[in-house]
Formats: C-alpha cells, sequence, structure tokens
C-alpha cells in the first residue's frame, strides 16, 4: 500500500514537473513573452522594460530557475484583464467548477451503474442493444452543439429552462446535462464490460445457484468486484470535465474555471493561460491521488501489498 | 535444411492462404452486418463529397446575398444550393458544410494519422525496448495525460497561429498517449513469443523484429483505435474552432459553422443545427463502424497471427 502509493506519488511529482516545462516553454513558443504578457498595442519601451524586469533578457537555464521559483509560489503574474494576479483568478474561480464537475460525475454515476449493469445482465437483448446506441450516440454528439440545441429547444422554443446564469436549480440542468454528455456513454459501456466479466465469475454463478436475487447478485456480489475499472475511467472523465468546463462557460457564461479560461483567450490574457494549466494540472494530479486512495478503500488487496 | 538448397516456392499454398486470409478479414464480414455496412457506405459518401464537393461548392459558400440573409430551409424558391437555407449573410448552408466536410475531414483524418503513426512507433519500440527508455516514454505520456486536452489545446493555439497545421499537430500530441500505451501493452506481450525468439535466433536486428513480427499483429487494434478516435478528434477539432482558437475564416470546418451560426441562433436555428448534425452524422458512422470493429475483432486478429505463424514457420523451414 505505501509502496504503490509512494511509486504513485513519485509519477505524480515527475508529471508535476513536466506541466511546468510545458507552462514555461508555451511562454517561449513564440519568442519573448513580452508580446504574449503585454496588450497588443504596448511600445518597444514597454516590452524592453517589461523583459528587464522580469529577467527574460537573460539566459534560458537562469530564466527557467527563476521562473521555477515563481511557479512554486504560485506567482505568474498579473492578470491583464481582471486586475490582480492571475494565481489568485484561477483559484478563485475552482471552486464553482469543482462543485458543477461533482454534480455532474455523481448524477453520471448515478446512470451509468444501472444502465450499464441492466445491459450486462441481459447481454445482446433489446435492451443491451439499446443501451449501446445511447452510448454510441452520447460520444457521436458535440458537447458545444449539445449545449447549443438545449437552449434552442428548451429555453428558447419551449421557455422551460433560463439561457444563462446560476439563479435558479433550473438553470443547472442544461450545464449538468452537457458536462454529463460524454462521460456518461463511455461509463456505461465500462460498466457493462466490468458486469459482464464478474457476473460470470465463479462466486457469483455461486450465488446465483444459492438462489439469490439478481439484484443482490448485481450490486452486492458483482458490482463491488467490478468497481475499479469503474472508479478509473470515472477518474479519468472527472479530471476531463474541465474540458466540458470550458464549453460549459463559453455556451451558458457559468462562472468557473472555464469562464476565466474563455475570457482569458478573447482577451489574450496570457498570464491567466499559464496560471490555469499550471493549476488545473496540479488538480488532475490530486485527483488522481484521490482515485489511488478509493483504489485501496475498495480493494484490500491494493490495502495489504 | 540447407541453406544452398532455394526454398521452393508453393503458388497453390500461397493462393489458399491468401483465399483463407481474405476469407478471415472482416471485408466479407462488413457485407453481413447492415449497421456497419451502412456505416461504411456513410463515411465514403462523406468522403467523396468532400473530395469531389468541395472544390467545386467553394466559390457559391462563398456567395453572399442579401437578399438571401436568413433563408429558411427546406425550400427549393432559389435551387437546390439553398435547400439547407442561408445563413446571416446569405451564404448557402449546404455549399458551406460541403466546404467544412473537406476541412473537417482533412484534419481529424490527419491528426488520426500522425497520432496513430507517431504513437505507435514509439509505443513499440517502447515496449521492445524497456527499460529507461520505456520509462521515460511512460512518463510523457503521463504527462500528456495530465493536461486535460482541451486546456493543453487552448493553450498552445492561443500561443501559435490559428491554422491548419498547428490544429492538427496540437490534436495529434493529446491524443498520442492512447496509441502509445495500446501499441506498448501489446509489444509486451507479443515480444516474449515464440515466433519474435525464432527470428531474434536467426539474427534479426531488433527494428526488423519490430517492423515484420510485432507491427503487423499490433495493427488490427491500432485500426480499431483510430476508427474511435476519429469521432472523437472531430468532436475536438470542432470544439477549438467553436472557441475561437481552432480554425478561421478562410478556412472553415463544422465547428466554425456552428460558432457563426450561434449569433443568431434564436433568429435562424438552421445556421447551428445543420453543421452540427454533419458532425453527428459523421462520428455516429464512425462510431458504429469501430463499434462493429471491436465485435468482430479477434477473427482478424485470429487470421494476421495465422498469417504470421506461417510466415515464420517458413522462414525456419
Amino acid at each position: 500500500m505505501l509502496k504503490f502509493l509512494s511509486l504513485r506519488l513519485t509519477t505524480s511529482l515527475i508529471a508535476l514537473a513536466g506541466v511546468m516545462v510545458i507552462v514555461f516553454f508555451l511562454a517561449r513558443l513564440t519568442g519573448s513573452p513580452a508580446t504574449l504578457y503585454l496588450p497588443a498595442d504596448a511600445s518597444v519601451e514597454m516590452m524592453e522594460a517589461f523583459n528587464r524586469q522580469f529577467g527574460y533578457d537573460q539566459p534560458i537555464p537562469q530564466q527557467f530557475a527563476q521562473f521555477v521559483g515563481n511557479v512554486l509560489r504560485l506567482d505568474f503574474g498579473q492578470s491583464l484583464y481582471q486586475q490582480r494576479p492571475a494565481a489568485v483568478a484561477v483559484l478563485s474561480a475552482m471552486p464553482q467548477t469543482i462543485l458543477l464537475a461533482a454534480v455532474a460525475m455523481a448524477l453520471t454515476l448515478l446512470a451509468a451503474i444501472p444502465l450499464g449493469t441492466v445491459a450486462a445482465l441481459h447481454p445482446h437483448s433489446v435492451q443491451d442493444r439499446l443501451i449501446t446506441l445511447f452510448s454510441l450516440l452520447t460520444a457521436s454528439i458535440p458537447d458545444f452543439w449539445f449545449a447549443l440545441v438545449g437552449v434552442l429547444v428548451l429555453s428558447v422554443n419551449l421557455g422551460l429552462l433560463p439561457t444563462s446564469g446560476q439563479a435558479s436549480l433550473l438553470s443547472w440542468i442544461l450545464p449538468v446535462a452537457t458536462l454529463m454528455l460524454h462521460p456518461v456513454g463511455v461509463l456505461t459501456q465500462v460498466v457493462r464490460g466490468a458486469m459482464l466479466e464478474t457476473l460470470n465469475a465463479g462466486y457469483v454463478q455461486n450465488a446465483r445457484a444459492r438462489g439469490y436475487s439478481w439484484k443482490r447478485l448485481a450490486f452486492r456480489h458483482a458490482l463491488r468486484n467490478a468497481a475499479l475499472p469503474i472508479i478509473t475511467v470515472a477518474g479519468d472523465r472527472a479530471g476531463g470535465m474541465v474540458n466540458g468546463a470550458v464549453i460549459v462557460s463559453a455556451v451558458f457564461a457559468w462562472p468557473g474555471i472555464g469562464q476565466v479560461l474563455v475570457d482569458a483567450v478573447y482577451n489574450r490574457d496570457f498570464a491567466v493561460i499559464q496560471a490555469g494549466v499550471f493549476v488545473v494540472g496540479i488538480a488532475v494530479i490530486l485527483l488522481n491521488f484521490l482515485v489511488d486512495l478509493i483504489y485501496a478503500a475498495a480493494d484490500p488487496r491494493i490495502r495489504i501489498s | 535444411m540447407y541453406l544452398t538448397q532455394p526454398i521452393p516456392a508453393s503458388p497453390a499454398s500461397t493462393g489458399a492462404r491468401i483465399k483463407a486470409y481474405f476469407a478471415q478479414t472482416r471485408l466479407s464480414l462488413l457485407v453481413r452486418s447492415p449497421i456497419a455496412l451502412i456505416s461504411a457506405l456513410v463515411l465514403i459518401a462523406l468522403v467523396l463529397i468532400a473530395v469531389i464537393g468541395a472544390p467545386l461548392a467553394l466559390e457559391t459558400a462563398n456567395f453572399q446575398s442579401l437578399r438571401l440573409r436568413f433563408f429558411p430551409p427546406f425550400s427549393l424558391e432559389h435551387g437546390w444550393i439553398y435547400v439547407l437555407g442561408a445563413d446571416g449573410l446569405g451564404r448557402s448552408m449546404l455549399a458551406q458544410l460541403i466546404v467544412g466536410a473537406r476541412t473537417s475531414f482533412i484534419v481529424a483524418g490527419a491528426a488520426v494519422g500522425l497520432a496513430a503513426v507517431v504513437g505507435t512507433s514509439i509505443g513499440m519500440i517502447s515496449g521492445f525496448v524497456g527499460g529507461w527508455v520505456d520509462a521515460a516514454l511512460m512518463r510523457v505520456s503521463d504527462i500528456i495525460v495530465t493536461v486535460p486536452s482541451l486546456l493543453l489545446a487552448l493553450a498552445v493555439l492561443f500561443v501559435l497561429e490559428p491554422s491548419i497545421f498547428n490544429l492538427v499537430a496540437v490534436l495529434a500530441v493529446s491524443r498520442l498517449p492512447i496509441y502509445l500505451r495500446v501499441a506498448r501493452a501489446q509489444t509486451l506481450e507479443l515480444r516474449e513469443r515464440v515466433f519474435v525468439e525464432a527470428s531474434r535466433a536467426i539474427g534479426a536486428t531488433n527494428l526488423r523484429i519490430i517492423w515484420r513480427d510485432i507491427r503487423p499483429l499490433v495493427l488490427p487494434t491500432v485500426m480499431t483505435v483510430s476508427m474511435l478516435e476519429l469521432a472523437s478528434v472531430m468532436l475536438a477539432a470542432a470544439g477549438l474552432s467553436f472557441l475561437g482558437v481552432g480554425l478561421q475564416r478562410p478556412d472553415v470546418d463544422w465547428g466554425t459553422i456552428v460558432s457563426e451560426g450561434r449569433e443568431y441562433l434564436t433568429r435562424a436555428w438552421w445556421a447551428t443545427v445543420f453543421p452540427g448534425m454533419a458532425i453527428v452524422i459523421t462520428a455516429l458512422a464512425a462510431n458504429f463502424l469501430s463499434n462493429w470493429l471491436r465485435a468482430s475483432g479477434d477473427p482478424l486478429q485470429a487470421g494476421a497471427l495465422a498469417a504470421a505463424t506461417a510466415r515464420q514457420e517458413d522462414a525456419l523451414k
């Protein structure tokens, strides 16, 4: 267990170092970062002053060392658009996104586990085919288009839901549905596959022979043992929900990390983009660590080893 | 057997083997599965429309007409080219969709192809060589996975100019890890097989073993993954264009058209709905096909394995 966690921690630290290098070279891809950090109409003198102030006139290795120091102090510079430190702008938006993603992930699991289980209990039946069709359909619909059509039909034409904002519980429906769109299909198929395997295992067949109900079979015996792949993919998709959050904010003006990043792109606010990549990278690393802990909780073999 | 003796060619057995191989490939199976067949035909038709139709439709797609602003769909009043209506500048939706089809297919196809070739090569080398090379390559893959793909693409495309090449490169890099892992996992298993050992015994170099023995067996899985990826890469590319960091005029793909249509969503639903439907139809066809490829995956893999084993036996005779 400790060995497993420390191994994962080491790989996470390497990944973190990699993320730092990516963030550093992002600024270096087009020469001086001054063109990225300063407004488009900045004068040559302003650029030179900027380069001197932040040490961009020094050799690259020295710059990298300084950059690592800055990043570890969460200093990504000022956000041009928001007039506050970029790290603050990103961090203050994280809770909103985490809340939205948590709601979406909980509902995704609530939908995917029963659907996948039903499909696995009756393989190649009509239900199974319909559920597979549902999964393929969710994987084929662009989330931004799904969101727009949702607004068009439910908000504009039928007037059932608000088009944007967070005023009521109703306004959560479309953003959460948009965020769920891709994960729910994938997870349903993962649940189906994992359950198919465990339902055919000897101990489940034994329990069936003893006359237990299918509910008990599926949820007490099979699901617990099918949990590991489901947790892995759910964790993976939870990290990917940042992608969905960007789309949700672009369509519904939903506050959160997506909104901050989209604003940063439209206002050419580079410091925020950099801080965003770093903070989200850390968040995903933490999420992976959480998944490892859940792993250990779900599987005694990992706890003991 | 002696090396001085020429190996007798046996056309009959080779012919029979080729026949048996084709019987086991999915082409004969494809015909028997209606959904997969329809999906394949839809994809072929869309590619043909993109290749042949786009140059023809280009001029019409850029033709603006104030009189035709927000011309509603399903009316033949102004000819069949306006059957899907016109956008806010009076441009034919149908013509734009055809032009957008070409860009969407080029971007998705090139990104998937690039990621598949590079990812599979690295994965096979990584799995075959092992050691620190393998460890280092896997860490690089971990790093790519750590940063959400859309965020990475957003950040890189923010710094670089929006162009087809940059879009393809960013999408390809963010999709590398899948191929890397699939190819590596299969290689790890295959390198322990007897036929690899046999190749090594007759003095084949590592590169030759990877190319002649391992690549043919990894390829079917990679093809299935690629088909699955085609749909998701197409969605990802459209998403980036929708956010304004993918393609920009004069280059259009279906995502660009949706983002333009969105500006008058309440006024002209068709400018948003139709390009999205084009994406859904393409992605659905690709997903059906890949789902079927996965389900029918075993026969071909068995076939490929049989063919490879037969070749190795020939080499050893």
